[in-house]
């Protein structure tokens, strides 16, 4: 297996689930209502648990420093999220319409990792794709609710954040040179192949919520090679506040 | 030493978020060996992936098998053996009710409609005219309830 580029792909999907969690992590406290507090505090706790366990794999098989040190320890250039990930929850319209958008992407990832060749990948892919379905489930069902079944200025809200989220979700699937290594070695079907999946399953969903799925093709990319927007240094001060004070620092 | 002694000792081992069950019930415990030296070691699988109960439970395992006069105990938690909601023990499902949570159903497969969360026997009155208010809840396995029968909102074990 080309370890690097093993490694290249497991980092891209541990920042992007890492820092999701931080953002999805600002709800706590100020949901629309209580449930949905909890809905993406607990989806939040989740995804965090997914980037642990990707930097873990890392750590334990291809030669990464430890997970805390990879989550807290890195500076903005050596991180590998898409700009997706990074910008602001907006209000409640865009960051549930970014929600669906990338559950949509990690389901259909999942998915097919769970036939990866990379055997702790495979592992951790069969026990993740399990959760994933209530973080789509819950995702999909306030999409349709306030698209099909809200008022107009749900749906019109809904839309206009679709439409805002759409390029820079496209920027999820950013291929990488090392990827035509990892497509040969059975370790993931790559990123063409998985966008192709996603746009399936969330024209499905947008069909269903009376949405309109946009006809932009132009990605937002640079992410993956360490160039992000403005938004992701001020989060990752926040974040690694306590690690940079004291690394061994227990809480 | 033998597996079921260790197995015994582990049946008090509890979670320490749901107090009612044990770690065995709840089918988290995927492989234990003991060896011809006495040495002891116990594969546990999260139930869920960010489960932050599972360090407590990790280190309440070697605990217990301490407890035992064990010198040589390792503890190891992997995904190898997934955890479903299919491997509590139907002690567990009773030990989850006693605890007020609508235990999870057998599946097959669940789908993303997740039909089976929709009419979830309430704990309270058995009816199964509930409602599914959120697949979210006070902890990562929970989802939220309404009994439309009793009018009491209640807690299920979430089937994953």
């Amino acid at each position: 297996m080309n370890r690097d580029a093993a490694k290249d792909l497991l980092t891209r999907m541990a920042d992007d689930v890492l820092i999701l969690a931080h953002r999805h992590s600002e709800w706590t406290g100020l949901g629309p209502l209580l449930e949905e507090d909890i809905a993406f505090s607990s989806v939040a706790q989740d995804k965090l648990g997914h980037a642990q366990a990707l930097y873990a794999i890392m750590h334990e098989h291809l030669g990464a420093p430890e997970p805390d040190a990879m989550a807290f320890g890195r500076s903005e250039p050596e991180m590998r999220c898409c700009h997706f990930v990074e910008l602001p929850n907006g209000e409640y319209d865009f960051s549930l319409i970014r929600h669906m958008l990338f559950d949509a992407s990690e389901y259909v990832r999942w998915s097919a990792l769970r036939e990866s060749s990379f055997e702790p990948l495979a592992k951790l892919a069969h026990k993740i794709h399990g959760e994933l379905k209530y973080h789509l489930y819950h995702a999909q069902t306030w999409v349709i609710q306030l698209g099909a079944n809200g008022s107009e200025e749900s749906k019109a809200r809904l839309q206009s954040a679709l439409n805002e989220a759409w390029p820079y979700a496209l920027g999820l699937f950013e291929a990488r040179n090392g990827d035509a290594d990892l497509i040969n070695e059975g370790v993931f079907p790559g990123e063409d192949f998985l966008r192709g999946q996603w746009e399936l399953l969330v024209h499905g969903i947008l069909t269903k919520a009376g949405l309109t799925m946009p006809d932009e093709f132009a990605a937002i990319l640079g992410g993956r090679d360490g160039y992000h927007s403005e938004h992701l240094n001020p989060l990752l001060v926040e974040m690694t506040e306590v690690y940079r004070i004291d690394p061994s620092a227990q809480w | 030493m033998t597996r079921q002694d260790v197995l015994d000792a582990l049946h008090k081992v509890h979670d320490p978020e749901i107090p009612t069950i044990s770690v065995v019930d709840m089918g988290i415990i995927t492989d234990v060996v003991v060896a011809d030296d006495d040495h002891v070691s116990v594969t546990m699988t999260p139930t869920f992936v960010g489960c932050p109960a599972i360090d407590v439970m990790r280190s309440d395992v070697e605990a217990a098998v301490r407890g035992l006069g064990v010198q040589n105990v390792q503890v190891s938690v992997t995904f190898d053996v997934p955890w479903t909601t299919n491997r509590l023990t139907d002690r567990g499902r009773a030990a989850l009710l006693e605890h007020g949570l609508a235990p999870p159903e057998q599946f097959d497969t669940l789908t993303l409609e997740l039909e089976v969360l929709n009419n979830v026997a309430c704990p309270y009155c058995g009816s199964r005219k509930t409602t599914l208010k959120s697949p979210f809840g006070p902890t990562l396995c929970r989802s939220l309830h309404y009994c439309n029968e009793c009018s009491q909102a209640f807690e299920g074990f979430k089937p994953v």
